[in-house]
């Protein structure tokens, strides 16, 4: 059991869960750039659903305004997050369901579990969640003799395949459907060996499988994209139809959910509802939205917990400037016009949170010297921050993380040598001398030493002029 | 200590200070009745999508529910006009059905709560013609009768009709996914096959879904 | 006339001068005065954004003390014009002084990237160039994204005569230079520099220029690396080049090797 004191913000535990990589970006980097498939497969996705997003943006003539809206409600919230979840437990108490308080992955996988074994059953369904993914929530239930099955499309292709999420949104994404369809014919039961690669084909292939699994499983497992506080409603937004089948066959009804996804009012939906699917899968309505306020007498599941999950959350929230990465609605847009995503896919992230969010999000989840290479997995480039739906300013936090990553004592010394000789002028046009004597004296062409000599590798180092812009200006 | 406490506790430490008041968000879009309803619009973006639109008088909704689930097993929401169903359909009233019974019927008829143009949206609220979530789900075909005056512009709009007071479930099209390279296929778990049939609006409807929804 | 304050930036003074002399020469010759400041030295971008923002803030103060007195800085660099109007203040509130954040934020007010000089204040687009080659104009982020420059450079080069300009293809896309980002991440930096070279390469320009030396350092080494043919020439030396006084052509401004 974790010791939790109170009135300490607290990171995510170590051990549990998946928020921390197994090696540094830069490595996990190298070997994704060098897979050709993953290559092809990113590139072609990202751009496919840059263009939806992008023609489907441009016919709403108030995004501007839109956006705006969305990053105001969500400051207002954290600014007033324990009230509203406060508010938020009663009206879902009040409509018949049940609210679970999890300080950290261990309590909620506990909670889970134990409402599960409570239950009788052993399987269970799931609708894709980041944050049960987030939490190791399989693997706790299946330590425990209960079987998860997940419903989503790229979540059951990524469980097939024994392989692990890679994007937000897609959590397949690295697989073209070729690749699908071998993953379908070795790993799915019964499944028709005239399987084509079509994606039609695959989809319906899907439906076959996991009919049975909707029609007889008793309890489900889903996260939640919106909770109302003012009314208790929750909100799930998805395209299959596997999500409302969890959400309305089972008798119990699991809802996990990070404490930042409560928003204000009802009349706050209008705002995310209209944002989400247009930045998200680049449609202008996904094709099922479920909402759901308690239990609702004769229909769908008559027992619903929900389960709140801070696990880490608390320590975001207490840097005024992270903070606004608990604003992120999961639309995935800074993934897919990341050009660093593009090109290394979800897994070099290491944790489940890839791209630009994750990068933000990971290292203050976990503290950043559990994740002291992502904030650094950014080119700066800016495209993530105008993508945003909500606003997030994530270039801004990635700098501001830099600042609090353990750095290299080399590198610290050069850093702070190289600040005092810029305060010095004299010493520093002196430097600038050396740099030309530096090059004359033998590094010509090519070569700076490590590990500056990354960058040299496969780029030539500029001929140092005859003179500086400073000697130029004092001859003139 | 409850981990209820812990956590709260730990908010406020994190947040420190007092609780400020709800901000004014500033809405600068088009907030509910600021836009003109476009049913032509809805149509297309229905079309779009790859539902099947129809449009026609409420005396032709019985036909044109035959073109589509003549000679089926068709479920029937308690409230549902009766007057929509041909005689040539086996109508399987829903009072309790067995979830098996429900997914071996080929089609559902319903209502509709309210319905978006921009979007090409429809809006279920469980009111008495629409009935419980789950026979909308299962059966592959979904027959949703819309009168035009039902068809608001913007999702700000739809939201201000309906409420929390039942279970909603808005609907855009065919079930699909973009899970395979980022394209979307039409025809996953939920209904294949969403046919919206749009009733000019006339006066003297048989329901009057703006009371019941309340009630 | 104007009296203009050449915020040189540490990287065109070191290794580009030229870029820096083709921007005194321009503006002197659309009637300015151009004064250095000689006090100055790194806006501290580098050290900011590697994650050291407390030697950083020796940088901005020095910064903030040698241009205060000016009533217009000019730099030929996007991304250290936009250090100082993103950053600066940032870091010295990050360092509980608020005065020198105020202070920060004044000089930051006054200071601008060329194009945006040349088209907002100036109010010129056509500076009298003339620049007889095939050039493609890369956008660099932080132009593109942080000072939001727009489509200035492009009006300035279309007025340039001689000049023909071609669309790069998928010009937005970041370089991957990134200053630290290319020392760390070498690895996807050259990956994202390939393909920006790739899309330079099928323009069959000459010549790529941008608002920003470090990217054309960037994008400069590579292609110099390929033996590509194409060479990286900065925004400025290009708009200060004429007929009378023309770029020097031969030596290309990045990439050399012996
Ligand atoms: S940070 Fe913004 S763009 Fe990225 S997933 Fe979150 S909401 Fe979407």
């Amino acid at each position: 059991m974790t010791r939790s004191f109170l009135g300490m913000p607290a990171t995510a535990p170590p051990g549990v869960g998946h928020l921390r990589g197994t090696e540094p970006f830069p490595a996990a980097a190298r070997r994704a750039l060098s897979d050709a498939q993953l290559r092809r497969n990113l590139g072609h996705a990202t751009a496919t659903i840059r263009g939806r997003s992008a023609a489907v943006i441009g016919e709403v003539p108030d995004w501007p305004g839109l956006r705006a809206a969305g990053r105001a409600i969500k400051t207002d919230t954290m600014a007033r997050l324990p009230e509203l979840l406060e508010q938020l437990e009663a009206a879902v108490t009040a409509a018949g369901g049940t609210v679970h308080w999890a300080a950290d992955a261990v309590q909620a996988n506990r909670i889970v579990t134990d409402l599960v074994r409570a239950t009788g059953a052993d399987r269970v369904m799931k609708v894709k969640s980041m944050v049960t993914q987030e939490i190791g929530l399989n693997e706790a239930l299946e330590a425990a003799g209960i079987e998860p099955v997940e419903t989503d499309l790229a979540e059951l292709i990524v469980q097939l395949g024994d392989d692990r999420p890679s994007h937000i949104l897609v959590p397949a994404i690295h697989r073209n459907r070729s690749e699908i369809r071998e993953i379908f014919l070795r790993a799915m039961p019964g499944v028709d060996r005239a399987l084509t690669d079509e994606p039609a084909a695959l989809a319906a292939a899907a439906r076959r499988h996991l009919r049975q699994t909707f029609l007889s499983t008793r309890v489900a497992v889903s996260g939640a994209n919106f909770a109302v506080a003012e009314t208790g409603t929750l909100a799930v937004v998805e395209s299959e139809g596997n999500g409302r089948m969890c959400l309305t066959l089972p008798e119990t009804l699991i809802t996990v959910m990070g404490i930042e996804k409560v928003i204000p009012t009802w009349r706050d939906l209008e705002v995310f509802l209209q944002l989400l699917p247009r930045a998200s899968t680049g449609e202008r309505m996904n094709p099922y939205t479920s909402m759901w306020t308690g239990v609702t007498p004769g229909d769908g599941p008559q027992a619903f917990h929900l389960v709140l999950l801070d696990n880490g959350r608390s320590a975001v929230l207490a840097d005024p400037v992270g903070r606004q990465a608990l604003h992120c609605i999961r639309c995935s847009a800074c993934l897919n016009v990341c050009p660093v995503y593009e090109r290394t896919g979800g897994h070099a992230y290491g944790s489940v949170y890839p791209g630009p969010i994750g990068a933000v999000l990971s290292p203050q989840l976990t503290g950043v010297a559990d994740n002291a290479s992502l904030p650094y997995a950014s080119s700066l480039c800016g495209a993530c921050y105008d993508a945003c739906p909500v606003m997030i300013d994530i270039p801004s936090i990635l700098v501001h993380l830099r600042g609090q990553a353990p750095h290299p004592r080399a590198e610290a010394t050069a850093m702070a040598a190289a600040a005092y000789t810029m305060d010095h002028p004299a010493l520093y046009a002196a430097a600038q001398r050396a740099v030309r004597l530096g090059r004359l004296a033998g590094r010509r062409g090519r070569g700076l030493p490590p590990p500056l000599s990354g960058w040299t590798a496969s780029r030539d180092l500029p001929e140092p002029p005859r003179q500086t812009f400073r000697q130029w200006w004092a001859e003139r | 200590m409850s981990a209820r406490e812990v956590i709260l506790g730990r908010l406020r430490a994190a947040l420190g200070g007092p609780v400020p008041a709800p901000a004014e968000v500033a809405r600068d879009y088009r907030g509910p009745g600021s836009a003109v309803v476009d049913l032509d619009l809805f149509v297309e973006r229905l079309t779009d999508y790859r539902a099947t639109v129809h449009r026609c008088a409420d005396a032709d909704v019985a036909g044109t529910v035959d073109a589509v689930l003549g000679g089926r097993r068709v479920v029937v929401p308690p409230g549902l006009p009766r007057h929509w169903l041909p005689d040539s359909v086996t109508a399987v009233p829903d009072d309790d059905l067995g979830v098996d019974v429900v997914a071996a019927a080929d089609g559902v008829v319903t209502g509709a709560a309210v319905a978006v143009a921009e979007t090409g949206t429809i809006v279920l609220d469980a009111a008495a013609d629409q009935g419980r979530r789950l026979i909308t789900l299962l059966p592959d075909v979904h027959v949703c009768v819309l009168r035009a005056d039902q068809v608001v512009a913007t999702v700000p709009d739809a939201l201000a009709r309906v409420g929390p007071y039942r279970p909603l479930t808005w609907i855009s099209g065919p079930s699909a996914t973009s899970d395979i390279e980022l394209s979307r296929v039409e025809g996953v778990h939920g209904p294949r096959n969403l046919h919206v049939v749009l009733v000019a609006a006339e006066s003297g409807t048989p329901v009057d879904r703006e009371l019941e929804a309340q009630g | 006339m104007m009296r203009v304050a050449l915020f040189v930036t540490c990287l065109a003074d070191t290794l580009f001068p030229q870029a820096a002399i083709a921007t005194v020469r321009l503006l002197e010759r659309l009637g300015h005065e151009v004064v250095f400041p000689e006090g100055q030295t790194c806006c501290g971008q580098m050290h900011v954004n590697t994650g050291y923002p407390g030697d950083a803030l020796r940088l901005v103060r020095r910064h903030v003390r040698v241009f205060a007195p000016y009533d217009v800085v000019v730099a030929p660099s996007g991304s250290c014009v936009g250090s100082v109007r993103h950053q600066h203040a940032t870091v010295a509130r990050g360092a509980g002084d608020e005065r020198l954040a105020g202070r920060a934020e004044d000089v930051a007010a006054r200071t601008y990237e060329l194009s945006e000089f040349l088209v907002d204040v100036l109010g010129v687009t056509d500076v009298g160039a003339y620049y007889p080659h095939r050039v493609t104009y890369h956008p660099t982020c932080h132009s593109l994204r942080m000072l939001r420059v727009g489509d200035r450079p492009l009006r300035l080069l279309r007025a340039v005569r001689g000049l023909d300009l071609v669309e790069l293809p998928q010009a937005e896309q970041c370089c991957g230079f990134g200053g630290t980002f290319a020392v760390k991440n070498a690895d996807t930096s050259t990956a994202m520099l390939a393909d920006k070279m790739r899309h330079v390469l099928a323009t069959r320009a000459d010549v790529c220029t941008a608002g920003d030396a470090s990217c054309l350092m960037h994008i400069g080494g590579g292609l110099s690396r390929l033996r590509a043919g194409v060479r990286t020439v900065h925004l400025a030396e290009i708009l200060a080049s004429t007929e009378a006084g023309p770029a020097d052509a031969p030596a290309p401004t990045t990439g050399g090797t012996r």
